[in-house]
């Protein structure tokens, strides 16, 4: 029996064999798979181990650490709740983060190449310093008269969108969006309470999750003559004086153009100014067929339409993904150019599509001279210790008009607000620019309210531009309630500093 | 002829050296300072080995000096291991360091003292490992009774993690088939020992291979049939396999017939794949085995990972040991509570984490010296009853471990086993510390001198002693 037996101890053997080989594979081959993959709650822990870099604006932190009891050990906490959330995003213990805190997570985390230097340092003298700290563009009394606004509109408009951008530089003052949420049940450490808080405001229709400042594009309404009124004057055709004709009523290929009240335009001629003024749909719906699709298209692009690519964050880096804006195809089936569609998109409706960020942009680039400067968020990145590492240089994104043009454009949105439909924004001591726009959407739905403009101080320099979009305004006169907000934001701005 | 037992002794101190290293490298690494008492459980345990030592002295002085301090290391580490993890649950609940008796580790001690009383009382009882087979029908009853007693109990009563192989009662649970597979080896070794002869008649020639007659296929086919009907019934490949491969493999040794061997594969293979296809197909209670088999084949699969009884224990498990890589984070720096179950069946886990590849290939090589050292026993015992009983228990042994081992690292499907000597858990420490009292005696009779128990087949060149009262003449004890 002694033969059988030996070979029995072979068995034992080759199955201690496989036991070996596969631990080799999995604590040797498989290792650092194994040790940074998802399901691994030690790779979650360590990331608790130092404190994330803080999230300020305006000297208020707006993201920062809690020291907890349990095995993670900062809870991160945003104070100003709702206000912020759309720009902050939030980071959680197991969900996917957003906003800043996922754009600049490398930092915060203290991972980035940039703090290298602060952990060997670290390493050294057994300190966990923490991640870096990002300090942002946004103007928080701007921001929280924004929000403030927004939610406590007159009209009790549930969904809309603001942008405050500093035209000459491209830093974002104010980016909010409603219905908003509070980020801190996301970021509980109970990762069920966290994972259910989750599901609620993804379940609601009204998707507060959303940022619509950056994420929805709507159709513009009448903002959309501001572009229309760009492309005249830059084909060298038009002046503000120029006499272009209009009516009550303008039919194009199928597509019936009226003016907003009958009192607007009845004539049968109008000049540039005084129709942007007025906000005189058949004369811009007759002077976009009259330049053409090409004109109106490329000018558009020319101020960021069609762009997927931009991201509000850091300039040198990633940031809050922006959603291109559209002006949709104006073109029939065979591709000739549909003029019914030209007449209507040159109004802003049809297929166009527009972000607010956009919309601020637009407004911006009027009021710097033609110098669309690209936005951003992070104005710095501060090391651990408070070492600035990193400070925002303003880009020129594009130069999409003419210095002269720019001019133009400016005496024409000053007038809308001080003579027309954007009454409503002025602020004392400033002089506000900008346009209002009404857009019809669907059948049967209150139509959106937007105001985009701009306010110079009194030494001629432009402190703010802003967009303001309400989504479904009734009671008519959709645009003034967003003229209001707006003119109230730039107030806000010019309140608390004013650069 | 020398006994060795001081070789026995000077091995036992230096694992216990061992064990005691171990405990202070935890609490420097989970306090943060090596406490006065760090070696009060090593020294505990070293009385308790002692004790036992001191019994084989008197009982069995030609026993085995490898076997009792390689099976004190890995009890020892047990012991270690689930005391840290005592220190890691107290210190992050905030509570002071638990005392020695506290928690699990406390209670692993007590198990040990009891698993030791019982191994001694097994040796002073049992003077010739040949008695046993006079209670062979009686211990073959029994280990079917207590295999089949889970299965036959319901869910409540018999249920963790999806495999029914507990009586629990109360706050008490017990693994019977832990005790099982000692009755069955012993009746096994008796079964075969007297029907070798028949069974190892050829009929047919294949490929060079001597088959069975047909009708003398009945016992290993009954055998199989049970061993499907524990799969199926107590959701347990791994028991199915232990018990089967257990039952092969003493066929094997007492005929010396590799058709046994390849039969048995065969039937066990098809038979797993056939439950696995019932699985697929019919389900009920086809449909545990096969949901295993999918959580084996693609743990990370998210579907497996985030069901209910799914992959989420089998990738902690291999995350655990994974994150220990080449070195492991050193003894009590790492995080076994994200590993499920950590104290009993994924133990082995817990520790890699800890003490890395090169540790657990160390507690590896201890393993097979046991089970290695099992066989030499059965290699040198002279009477077949006595081979067949160290073969079996060795092999049995060896198996286990691979089964449970290789079901925690992914080789295999996982199954509930302990791991022996290690994992929390008075059941599995006693079964396998009565197994260790059984290959000590066998031990003893296959180093001693001839003519004491079993005899040597070496030739050694030692003086013969007088034969002691108790270990007559009985030579063969097995009745035609």
């Amino acid at each position: 029996m002694n033969a059988p037996l030996r070979r029995a101890g072979v068995v034992i053997l080759v199955l201690f064999g496989l036991l070996f080989a596969n631990l080799n594979w999995v604590q040797a081959y498989k290792a650092d798979e194994y040790r940074t993959n998802d399901f691994n709650r030690r790779v979650v822990v360590a990331q608790y181990e130092r404190p994330r870099g803080v999230i300020e604006a305006g000297g208020k932190g707006l993201a920062q650490n809690q020291v907890t009891e349990d095995a993670l050990k900062y809870l991160r906490v945003y104070p100003k709740k709702e206000i912020y959330a759309p720009v902050l995003g939030y980071r959680p213990v197991s969900l996917a983060a957003t906003g800043i805190e996922a754009s600049e997570n490398d930092f915060l985390s203290g991972e980035s190449d940039k703090l290298f230097a602060d952990r060997v340092k670290d390493m050294f003298t057994g300190n966990n310093t923490g991640g870096g700290n990002i300090v942002l563009s946004l103007n928080t009394k701007a921001q929280e008269t924004a929000y403030k606004e927004l939610l406590n509109n007159e009209r009790n408009v549930k969904k809309g969108a603001a942008v405050a951008i500093d035209p000459r530089t491209g830093a974002v003052q104010a980016m909010v969006s409603i219905p908003s949420y509070d980020p801190n049940p996301l970021v509980s450490h109970n990762e069920k309470s966290a994972a259910a808080a989750y599901n609620k405001l993804l379940k609601d229709d009204d998707q507060p999750l959303l940022n619509r400042a950056t994420q929805e594009t709507l159709p513009p309404g009448s903002t959309m003559k501001v572009i229309i009124s760009a492309a005249a004057l830059s084909s060298g055709q038009y002046t503000q004086q120029t006499e272009i004709p209009a009516g009550s009523s303008y039919s194009e290929s199928g597509a019936v153009i009226r003016n907003a009240e009958d009192e607007v335009c009845p004539g049968s001629q109008i000049s540039l100014k005084e129709a942007l003024t007025e906000s005189c749909n058949t004369g811009f719906a007759k002077l976009g067929v009259k330049l053409g699709r090409d004109k109106v298209v490329e000018m558009a692009k020319a101020f960021g339409f069609e762009d997927d690519k931009l991201t509000v964050g850091n300039l040198t880096g990633s940031g809050l993904p922006v959603a291109a804006s559209h002006t949709g195809d104006i073109a029939n089936p065979d591709g000739s150019v549909d003029k019914g569609a030209l007449a209507q998109s040159s109004i802003g409706q049809r297929d166009v599509r527009m972000t607010a960020i956009q919309g601020a942009m637009i407004a911006a680039t009027v009021a710097n001279g033609g110098k669309q400067m690209r936005p951003y968020l992070v104005e710095k990145e501060l090391s651990p210790d408070r070492r600035t590492i990193y400070t925002a240089s303003p880009k020129v994104a594009r130069t999409p008009i003419s210095d002269t043009v720019a001019g133009d454009l400016k005496d024409m949105m000053v007038s809308v607000v001080e003579n027309g439909t954007g009454k409503k924004a002025k602020i004392s001591g400033y002089t506000v620019g900008g346009k209002t726009g009404t857009a019809q959407n669907a059948v049967g739905a209150d139509p959106h309210g937007w105001f985009i403009g701009f306010a110079y101080n009194d030494k001629g320099e432009p402190i703010s531009a802003v967009c303001v979009m309400l989504e479904n305004v009734s009671g008519g006169h959709a645009s003034a309630e967003a003229a209001r907000i707006s003119g109230l934001i730039m107030k806000a701005v010019a309140g608390g500093g004013g650069d | 002829m020398k006994t060795h037992r001081n070789a026995e002794l000077g091995l036992l101190a230096f694992v216990m050296v061992l064990v005691a290293a171990y405990g202070a490298t935890v609490e420097a690494n989970r306090i943060g300072e090596i406490t006065p008492t760090f070696w009060v459980p090593a020294a505990l345990l070293s009385v308790l080995f002692l004790g036992l030592h001191v019994v084989v002295r008197f009982t069995a002085p030609y026993a085995d000096p490898v076997l009792i301090p390689a099976v004190a290391l890995i009890n020892g580490l047990g012991v270690g291991f689930l005391r840290r993890l005592d220190i890691g649950d107290a210190l992050s609940e905030k509570l002071p360091v638990p005392g020695i008796f506290a928690g699990i580790g406390g209670r692993q001690l007590a198990w040990t003292l009891g698993s030791l009383v019982l191994a001694a009382v097994l040796l002073l009882v049992v003077r010739d490992h040949k008695v046993v087979s006079r209670y062979a029908y009686t211990l073959g009853l029994v280990g079917i009774v207590l295999v089949m007693i889970p299965a036959v109990l319901p869910s409540s009563l018999s249920e963790v993690n999806g495999a029914k192989l507990w009586i629990k009662l109360g706050g008490f649970s017990i693994q019977p088939g832990e005790f099982a597979k000692l009755a069955l080896v012993s009746f096994f070794a008796y079964y075969l020992v007297r029907k070798r002869e028949v069974l190892s008649l050829a009929s047919k020639r294949f490929v060079g291979i001597d088959f069975p007659r047909g009708r003398d296929l009945g016992p290993v086919v009954t055998v199989w049939l049970l061993s499907l009907l524990v799969l199926v019934f107590e959701k347990d490949l791994g028991t199915a396999l232990l018990y089967f491969g257990l039952f092969v493999v003493t066929l094997y040794v007492a005929t010396e017939r590799a058709s046994w061997l390849i039969i048995g594969l065969l039937l066990f293979f098809g038979g797993v794949y056939l439950a696995y296809l019932l699985g697929a197909s019919v389900g009920g209670p086809f449909a545990n085995f096969y949901d295993r088999a999918q959580v084996w084949l693609d743990p990370f699969a998210l579907s497996n990972y985030e069901r209910n009884g799914g992959s989420y224990q089998l990738v902690q498990s291999l995350l655990s040991l994974g994150t220990g890589g080449l070195f492991g984070s050193g003894p009590g720096a790492g995080s076994p509570r994200f590993v499920p179950e950590v104290q009993t069946d994924f133990i082995f886990a817990g520790m890699g984490e800890e003490i890395g590849l090169f540790g657990l290939a160390a507690l590896l090589v201890v393993y097979l010296l046991i089970v290695e050292r099992g066989l030499r026993a059965g290699l040198g015992v002279r009477d077949s009853f006595g081979k067949l009983v160290a073969g079996g228990l060795a092999f049995t042994l060896g198996l286990q471990v691979f089964v449970i081992l290789g079901g925690i690292t992914g080789l295999i499907p996982l199954t509930g086993q302990t791991t022996p000597f290690l994992s929390a858990g008075g059941s599995s420490l006693m079964a396998n510390w009565l197994l260790i009292a059984m290959l000590l005696r066998i031990s003893n009779a296959a180093r001693g001198p001839a003519n004491s128990g079993g005899g040597s087949d070496r030739p050694g060149p030692g003086p013969k002693k007088a034969p002691t009262q108790l270990h007559g003449a009985m030579t063969e004890v097995i009745q035609p």
